[in-house]
């Protein structure tokens, strides 16, 4: 079973410099909350920018990651 | 019904609705909260939308997958594009965008913390053609 720090750890690998905040929303290790700052998203469309990240854990989601909630934005955002 | 009909289902669900929502349940009863959410989004701009409940054939989601490239459900479609999943619907809500992309007017108090659904007018009935 997946943890938030796994999670976390396995988003900053993918996306060097990124800011990764995760959170298990019920604590059963299958519903996460991702929050993550890159410079990397710069350009994207957020849909771009969705998949980024859902592309960390592939078939995953879905599978034993039943729910990942993402919220991105670039460290230019300000927000 | 085999893989490529459902596939074809989809396709043709995606051009024929100019706003189009794969989810789990229905828009009345919504099997999810993220679904829950998405719907929600749509009452409260008070679109015409075209929902599919994904749950009746796990078919219906691996094609959906593999036509969008996108894996989670809901999924928002407007005219005939992903917009994206209940993360991006909400963030578009709350900020006004998704009204500007359906034409409609931004509503005073954003309600989408508890939504009440109201049927589409338009359901569509994937799941009777499955049997």
């Amino acid at each position: 079973m997946p943890s938030a720090n796994e999670l976390k750890e396995r988003i900053e690998q993918a996306l060097p410099g990124a800011h990764v905040s995760v959170d298990d929303l019920t604590g059963g290790g299958d519903h996460f909350r991702a929050e993550v700052v890159s410079d990397r998203f710069e350009g994207l469309s957020r849909i771009q920018q969705h998949k980024l990240i859902y592309d960390v854990f592939g078939a995953e989601v879905g599978g034993p990651i039943h729910a990942l909630s993402i919220k991105t934005s670039t460290p230019g955002d300000g927000r | 019904m085999t893989n490529d009909e459902i596939r074809a289902f989809i396709e043709n669900a995606i051009q024929e609705n100019r706003v189009m929502l794969f989810m789990k349940g229905t828009p009345n009863q919504p099997a999810c909260g993220f679904s829950a959410r998405a719907a929600g989004a749509l009452n409260a701009l008070g679109v015409q939308y075209a929902a599919l409940d994904i749950l009746p054939d796990p078919r219906i989601r691996e094609e959906l997958s593999g036509v969008s490239g996108w894996p989670t459900i809901p999924q928002l479609f407007v005219d005939g594009e992903l917009v994206g999943g209940s993360d991006i619907v909400i963030e578009m809500f709350e900020s006004g965008e998704l009204a500007e992309l359906l034409d409609v007017e931004q509503p005073q108090a954003p309600a989408a913390e508890d939504p009440q659904p109201e049927p589409p007018r338009r359901p569509l009935g994937l799941e009777n053609r499955l049997g």
